[in-house]
C-alpha cells in the first residue's frame, strides 16, 4: 500500500539525504494517488558526483555503471516483481536463487550496486577515515592485520579467483564474530541462500565485472582492485559492521 | 611453433582424416607440432589486420582482446601445464580432461582462436549452400535463426559465449555457455559459429549496449568458416 511504501522507505536508514527526500516525495505522491503501476524500486542517486572517485574510478565508468547498468537492474527487477507485494530489495536476497533467474540476477544486481555506491567516497575524504575499533578488532582477529586482509581480498578478486563476472565481499559470519572473504559469480551475493555454507552479511564488496573497470583499466583487473582501496568509505564500512554484528542481518540500501 | 596459414589449412585437412600431427584432432586450431618437443602453446596471429574489422570492431578492441586477453590465457596456460598430467596433451585433450584454472585458460585459448576465424573483413551477409539449407531446416529461415541467436547472446547473463553447434544427429542448435565453457567438452556438439559476449569483447566499441555489438557481429560473420566447420 502507499502508506506502507512510505514507511518502508523511511526505515531504510539510507545515508543519502537526497534519497530520503525522494522517498518522502514518492510516499507523498503515493498518498495523493500515484498511478497503480508505481514502481517498487528506484535507482538511487550516487552519494557524490560522477567524477568524485577520480582518478581511481573514472567519470565515464561511474556514469555508465550507474545510469545504464544499475538502471537496467532496477528496471528489470521492477518488471520481475510487478503485481507482487512490495518488499525492500534486501528482503528479496535470501530466496533469490530459488526465485529464479529474473529475480536472482536483477534483485542481486540492484542490491549489489546500491550497496556498492554507498561504500565509496572521494579519495581525499576516504584518506581521513579508518575502521572503527570494533571493525579493526574483527579484522585483526580474522586476518591478522588490515594489510593481510587487503592481500587476501586482492587474491580473491584476481581474474583466476573470480573468473568471469562477479563480486568479492568481506562479510560478517552468522555468529557475528568473524570476517570472511568470499567471491560470488555474476550478481549473486552472500545474503543469498545456497551461495556459501551459510548466509553471511556483507560489510564491504567490490564489483569485478569488466564493466566496472574496463574503460580505464581494460584487462588490468589487479590494478583496479589495488587502486580501489583509495576510495573505500571506512566510516560506512564501520557502520555496516556495527549493524550486521548487532542484527545478524544484511545492510539495507 | 607459429600458427601459420598453412598450419591452419593442415588443421582443416585433419578433419578429413589427414595425419599431419601426432594426435589428429577435429578443429585443432592450436596444434602442437610434436609432443616430444614439449613445446609451449603460442598465441595464433589474428587472421587479418587489426583494423580490418572496422568500423564494426575497432583496432583498439583487437589490440586488447587479442594482444592482452587472448595472450594472457596462452601465457597462463603455459605456466600451469609443465610438470603435470597435461604436459603432453593437445589443447583439445587438455580442455576435455581438466577443471579449474587449467580448464579456464585452455578453453579460453581455444574459444578465442575459433572466434577470430568466425569474423572476416568481407564477412556478413547470408550463408549459401549447405549452411543456408541447414539453417533453414532447423530454424525456418535465416532471419529467424539470426533473431534467435541474437536473443540468446543478449540474454546470456554475465560472461560467456553464444554458439551455433551441430549435434551428432545432424541438427543445429543455439547454445549459451558461461565463462570459459565450450561445446567441445561434449562429444555431441561441433561448434560452427561463436560470438564472445564477455564484456571485454564489446565494451570499448559499444559500452553496455550488447545488442549493438550483435548487429556489428552479423556484419562480420565468416560464413566460409562456418561451412568448413560443418564437416
Amino acid at each position: 500500500s502507499a502508506w506502507s511504501s512510505l514507511n518502508m522507505k523511511a526505515e531504510t536508514g539510507t545515508t543519502s539525504r537526497r534519497n530520503f527526500g525522494a522517498a518522502i516525495a514518492a510516499g507523498a505522491a503515493a498518498l495523493v494517488g500515484a498511478p497503480d503501476n508505481a514502481k517498487a524500486y528506484d535507482l538511487p542517486d550516487l552519494p557524490y558526483a560522477f567524477e568524485a572517485l577520480e582518478p581511481y574510478i573514472d567519470t565515464p565508468t561511474m556514469k555508465i555503471h550507474h545510469d545504464k547498468h544499475h538502471a537496467t537492474y532496477v528496471a528489470n527487477i521492477n518488471k520481475a516483481t510487478e503485481g507482487k507485494d512490495e518488499v525492500p530489495i534486501l528482503a528479496l536476497q535470501a530466496d533469490a536463487i530459488e526465485a529464479g533467474k529474473p529475480v536472482r540476477n536483477n534483485a542481486g544486481g540492484h542490491y549489489n550496486h546500491a550497496f556498492f555506491w554507498q561504500e565509496m567516497a572521494p579519495a581525499d575524504e576516504a584518506a581521513k577515515m579508518k575502521p572503527s575499533a570494533q571493525l579493526a578488532e574483527l579484522i585483526d582477529k580474522s586476518f591478522g592485520s588490515m594489510d593481510e586482509m587487503k592481500s587476501q581480498f586482492e587474491a580473491a578478486a584476481a581474474p583466476g579467483a573470480v573468473f568471469g563476472s562477479g563480486w568479492v565481499w568481506v562479510c560478517v559470519n552468522q555468529a557475528g564474530d568473524e570476517l570472511k572473504i568470499v567471491g560470488t559469480p555474476n550478481q549473486d551475493n552472500p545474503l543469498m541462500k545456497g551461495v556459501a555454507d551459510e548466509i553471511m552479511f556483507p560489510i564491504l564488496g567490490l564489483d569485478v565485472w569488466e564493466h566496472a573497470y574496463y574503460l580505464k583499466y581494460q584487462n588490468r583487473r589487479p590494478e583496479y582492485v589495488s587502486n580501489w582501496w583509495n576510495v573505500v568509505n571506512w566510516d560506512k564500512i564501520s557502520e555496516n559492521c556495527a549493524y550486521v554484528v548487532e542484527n545478524h542481518a544484511g545492510v539495507s540500501v | 611453433m607459429k600458427f601459420t596459414t598453412s598450419a591452419f589449412v593442415a588443421a582443416c585437412a585433419l578433419a578429413s582424416g589427414a595425419d599431419a600431427f601426432a594426435t589428429p584432432q577435429k578443429n585443432a586450431f592450436v596444434p602442437r607440432t610434436s609432443t616430444a618437443l614439449n613445446m609451449a602453446f603460442e598465441l595464433p596471429p589474428l587472421p587479418y589486420d587489426k583494423n580490418a574489422l572496422e568500423p564494426y570492431i575497432s583496432a583498439e578492441t583487437l589490440d586488447f582482446h587479442h594482444g592482452k586477453h587472448h595472450q594472457t590465457y596462452v601465457t597462463k596456460l603455459n605456466g600451469l601445464v609443465p610438470g603435470t598430467e597435461f604436459e603432453d596433451k593437445s589443447l583439445e585433450e587438455i580442455i576435455k580432461t581438466s577443471t579449474g584454472g587449467v580448464f579456464n585458460n585452455a578453453a579460453q585459448v581455444w574459444n578465442h582462436t575459433f572466434y577470430w576465424h568466425c569474423l572476416a573483413p568481407n564477412g556478413g551477409g547470408q550463408p549459401t549452400g549447405a549452411v543456408a539449407d541447414a539453417i533453414e531446416a532447423n530454424f525456418g529461415s535465416f532471419d529467424e535463426f539470426k533473431a534467435k541467436f541474437t536473443e540468446a547472446a543478449v540474454n546470456n547473463f554475465g560472461s560467456g559465449w553464444t554458439w551455433l553447434v551441430k549435434k551428432s544427429d545432424g541438427s543445429l542448435d543455439i547454445v549459451n555457455t558461461s565463462n570459459a565453457e565450450t561445446p567441445i567438452s561434449s562429444d555431441d556438439a561441433t561448434p560452427l559459429l561463436t560470438m564472445d559476449v564477455w564484456e571485454h569483447a564489446y565494451y570499448i566499441d559499444y559500452r553496455n549496449v550488447r545488442p549493438d555489438y550483435a548487429k556489428a557481429f552479423w556484419k562480420l560473420v565468416n560464413w566460409d568458416f562456418v561451412a568448413r566447420n560443418m564437416y
